[in-house]
């Protein structure tokens, strides 16, 4: 999606309650970020949004720090993505898939990540089972608006705890590595990826050093 | 969930990526002695001698080589488009046009700024601070674009220009009369 570079263009500043939607919606697609959103988005912050090619716009906090785009394409479905910048602050609140040594190269070259990549033994795909409860009761997952936090997250080995669907964001660590390379959105669910092992899983990324990585924002 | 504040990474100040990911960015040698230098301890831990034949072993051995050409290709590529970057510098004029607009009238072109990798959007803003007149960045027929400044200021200009970006090099301008009128400033 951005692999060429991006020449940065004006930036808006939003109004208070197309932000406070913004956060709504941040908050109904990543669950998991809800202690932090505070520090994500502070309340007194002003959030700008920046229009990128291909009808895509960022949102960036206090002028210089990417928080997450949106593509404003029916295809895309108006998910948000987290900017990697966001991920690597808060690499526990996204869900997450592994790939395999092999293919790092290729998705940072902007290829599109396939499943041999995932399914290989260095590539983790989500693995459901049982989590070792919260604090709280466990709360109920993927309600419309709740606001709890689903009791979800990554084991040591590295698999989530949920089948993810296609439509949903993910973010893409790779196998000995500890920062994410690429977020992206699913064009298969990770069930399908498991029976079929082969096919795109996600088909334009944003990946570490494309464009949007580098643009400049001041 | 132990504390409430993200994490902060290090980015490599060569390629930006995080430094685990240098290996792939094209400016691998680059980039590690910046990591050598400025993040010690993380240098060790990437780049040690163990890591690296750990990494290796992983490997299949055709996979190995695929990936060291690979590298290789890769970082030909960058030093190639480095120098090409550094030669197009050496090569490329910025051009300061006086233009006759109206008989004592004048504005000044600037052109060729771009080459030095300037931002004509934010050089244009600061010529019309520096001479407090209109500044702005006009395309040219050939395309490609000029900066377009109110006024003759084609002396000034040049001087601003070199203390202001000193990635351009005085020699690299040149300044130009555009009608058949002479009384230009310098050469």
């Amino acid at each position: 999606m951005f692999k060429k570079d991006i020449t940065p263009s004006p930036k808006q500043k939003l109004k208070s309650s197309i932000q406070r939607n913004l956060r709504q919606s941040l908050l109904t697609t990543y669950p998991l970020l809800t202690p932090f959103i505070d520090d994500i988005i502070p309340k007194k912050a002003s959030l700008e949004q920046i229009k990128l090619p291909d009808r895509v716009s960022l949102y960036v906090i206090d002028g210089t720090t990417p928080l997450f785009f949106q593509a404003d394409t029916p295809s895309q479905q108006n998910t948000i993505v987290p900017h990697l910048k966001l991920v690597h602050r808060f690499p526990q609140c996204f869900p997450t898939i592994r790939i395999d040594r092999g293919a790092i190269r290729f998705v940072l070259s902007g290829a599109t990540l396939m499943a041999p990549g995932l399914t290989s033994k260095g590539g983790r795909l989500p693995m459901p089972h049982e989590r070792p409860p919260r604090e709280k009761s466990a709360a109920e997952a993927e309600n419309a608006d709740d606001i709890e936090v689903p009791n979800e997250g990554a084991d040591e080995e590295g698999h989530w705890s949920r089948e993810l669907e296609k439509g949903e964001p993910v973010v893409v660590v790779a196998e000995g590595k500890e920062e994410a390379c690429a977020v992206g959105v699913l064009v298969a669910g990770t069930k399908e990826i498991k029976e079929k092992g082969k096919g795109p899983v996600i088909e334009e990324a944003h990946f570490l050093g494309d464009g949007l990585w580098r643009m400049a924002l001041d | 969930m132990t504390e409430l504040s993200g994490r902060h990474v290090v980015y490599c100040g060569v390629c930006t990526l995080p430094p685990e990911y240098c290996e792939y960015g094209g400016t691998v040698k680059k980039c590690q002695q910046w990591l050598e230098k400025n993040q010690p301890t993380m240098y060790s831990r990437i780049w040690s001698p163990e890591v690296l034949e750990a990494e290796m072993a992983s490997l299949s051995v055709e996979a190995q080589e695929r990936a060291m050409k690979d590298a290789k290709k890769k970082a030909a590529k960058a030093e190639a488009a480095e120098r090409k970057d550094a030669d197009k510098r050496a090569n490329s004029v910025v051009t300061i046009k006086r233009i006759e607009r109206n008989k004592r009238k004048y504005v000044t072109s600037v052109s060729g700024l771009e080459a030095f990798g300037l931002e004509l959007k934010k050089v244009a803003k600061d010529f019309g601070k520096k001479f407090a007149t209109g500044s702005s960045v006009t395309k040219v027929p050939s395309g490609g674009e000029e900066i377009v400044v109110q006024g003759d200021v084609s002396g000034e200009i040049e001087e601003f220009i070199l203390e202001k970006y000193k990635e351009v090099p005085e020699d690299n301008i040149e300044l130009v009369e555009d009608k058949k009128k002479k009384k230009g400033e310098g050469n």
